[in-house]
């Protein structure tokens, strides 16, 4: 069986959306995985609604938007409200609980429910946001290896911004290990 | 050379550069803005001009101005800034210069929006302006397919001293894709025989549009279009997907044309005879090809990201011989795989028994 995901990061402006699938985007290419990645945002820098698509796929990808994502981490409450619905059945839902009215109602996918971002608060910053939905995607399903994600951010923080690398690892780490504890399907 | 993470618009700028863009002149204008950004910040550190322009108008004169000089040369927009353009390529065209114009299209009309569209079809293949003729027009379907097409429309343009586009819509400017980019050409350094380069020691050299004499206009006329006979019979360029003894075949040219690649593939597993067709020059437009295929099918189905443009070309390429349906979406609203497949469906199951 070819893998093959369909994946929407959405969010707000600001809460580094884009470059959570940019992420996932350049991990996938290391891994030498076919890839494609799509912004979609209104003209403001910050506080608008920011999403992308990021497909990954063992074989050539044609269409690099879809209808029904087989991933979405939502970041805040417009997108829960917009794209739990559309998620293929089987599919993976994860959700910044820190910023939500309602829970997720749908029983026939996949939900991480985690408070994201108290969670990065408690780890000294809010812009970890991001790397702990990442990382509970992937403790949840490993698109790609940890190995590599972490690798690969590391080289893209770069030296100069070497005093961030720790507390980004422990971001993705600590999404991971509540993507991981919450799979309790494949734990069975 | 390695295969590195791109986004559309920076691939275009890197591959321009690489071709041996010599003089850049521009206008920021979204979802085009990145490439302008990553000229802005190469070309200065080429030691090549980088010009970014009050205005698009000035912009394309200034790109007509270098092309006199015989370097390369090009500008980039999106497609109200092209609009602003079109006195300036019609100029270029009229004096026989080579110039490439990149328009990342947005939503129309007017200021419309800045999410993706192909509702410059019209504009850009019919002519740049006004006057008799058709540019070259190139439209990529991916990134890797983009830089290899910048490239190859800096040839196309020396070569018939032409105007070439490469279309994208919005959607390919802002997409990240792996590809890998080509070698680093080294610049010309000898201009050609028409070229400006001042005439101290020679006679003069005059580049214009103007020909007040009306014969000597026709004149100019006629070799312009026996050079678009030239293209047109040289150029024509599609790839396909899946096109043999298939009933349908549907064409799609860039973003639309790879969304209709998933349609296709899903048609095909669900026991439907689908095929795809995508033209990779809009003009000239790839009409030998599907004019054939026409022969082979039952019938065509456009996807476009506009009302329905290039629709017109493939129902001349048909002929008549084949009804030819339309789907697309507007106003900066992408298709997804999914309604282009609803249609492919609807069209299939009422596809006319066809005795041959």
């Amino acid at each position: 069986m070819t893998m093959h995901e369909e994946i929407i990061f959405a969010g707000f402006g600001g809460q580094g959306v884009l470059f959570g699938g940019q992420l996932l985007a350049y991990t996938a290419l290391a891994e030498e995985k076919h890839v494609t990645w799509i912004p979609s945002y209104g003209p403001e820098m910050r506080g608008g609604t920011a999403n992308c698509t990021v497909v990954v796929s063992d074989d050539p990808i044609g269409s690099p938007v879809c209808r029904n994502p087989s991933i979405v981490i939502t970041f805040n409450n417009p997108s829960l409200e917009k794209y739990e619905s559309l998620i293929k059945p089987g599919g993976l839902l994860v959700v910044n609980e820190s910023l939500i009215v309602e829970p997720p109602t749908r029983t026939d996918i996949d939900v991480v429910l985690l408070p994201a971002t108290t969670l990065a608060t408690e780890l000294g910053d809010t812009k970890m946001t991001n790397m702990i939905l990442l990382g509970a995607l992937l403790g949840r399903r490993p698109v790609v290896a940890m190995e590599t994600v972490q690798a690969v951010l590391l080289d893209k923080l770069g030296s100069r911004k070497a005093h961030l690398h720790e507390l980004n690892l422990a971001a993705l780490a600590r999404g991971q290990e509540i993507g991981l504890a919450q799979n309790t399907e494949q734990a069975v | 050379m390695t295969i590195e993470l791109l986004k559309g618009n920076v691939a275009l700028a890197e591959a321009a550069i690489r071709a041996g863009v010599e003089a850049y002149f521009g206008y920021p204008i979204t979802p085009q803005t990145e490439l302008l950004e990553h000229m802005a910040k190469r070309m200065p550190e080429l030691g090549r001009a980088f010009v970014q322009a009050e205005s698009e108008v000035a912009a394309i004169n200034m790109v007509y101005g270098a092309a006199c000089t015989g370097v390369r040369t090009m500008t980039s927009s999106s497609s109200p800034g092209i609009s602003l353009m079109q006195e300036g390529l019609s100029y270029i065209a009229g004096s026989e210069v080579p110039a490439v114009i990149v328009d990342i299209m947005r939503g129309g009309p007017g200021l419309g929006n800045i999410q993706p569209s192909q509702s410059d079809y019209f504009q850009v293949t019919r002519s740049a302006g006004h006057g008799d003729y058709h540019p070259i027009v190139l439209a990529p379907a991916s990134v890797q397919e983009a830089i290899d097409l910048m490239t190859e429309a800096f040839d196309l343009a020396d070569k018939y001293r032409h105007v070439v586009y490469v279309v994208a819509d919005g959607l390919l400017g802002q997409m990240m894709e792996p590809a890998e980019l080509p070698p680093m050409q080294p610049l010309r350094k000898e201009r050609a025989g028409w070229a400006l380069t001042g005439s101290e020691g020679r006679e003069k050299r005059i580049i214009t549009s103007l020909q007040l004499n009306a014969p000597d206009l026709e004149a100019v006329n006629l070799r312009l279009q026996f050079k678009l006979a030239e293209i047109r019979k040289r150029e024509q360029r599609s790839t396909e997907m899946l096109t043999e003894n298939v009933r349908l075949v549907v064409v799609g040219y860039g973003t639309a044309g790879r969304i209709a690649e998933t349609a296709v593939k899903r048609a095909r597993e669900d026991g439907m005879k689908v095929g795809l067709f995508r033209p990779i020059t809009l003009w000239p437009f790839p009409e030998r090809r599907l004019s054939a295929l026409a022969d082979q099918v039952d019938a065509f189905l456009v996807v476009e990201m506009n009302a329905g443009q290039m629709l017109d070309d493939v129902r001349l390429a048909a002929g008549g011989q084949v009804p030819v349906s339309f789907v697309g979406r507007m106003g900066g609203v992408v298709p997804v795989p999914e309604e282009i497949y609803d249609k492919i469906e609807e069209i299939y199951v009422k596809l006319p028994v066809r005795v041959r």
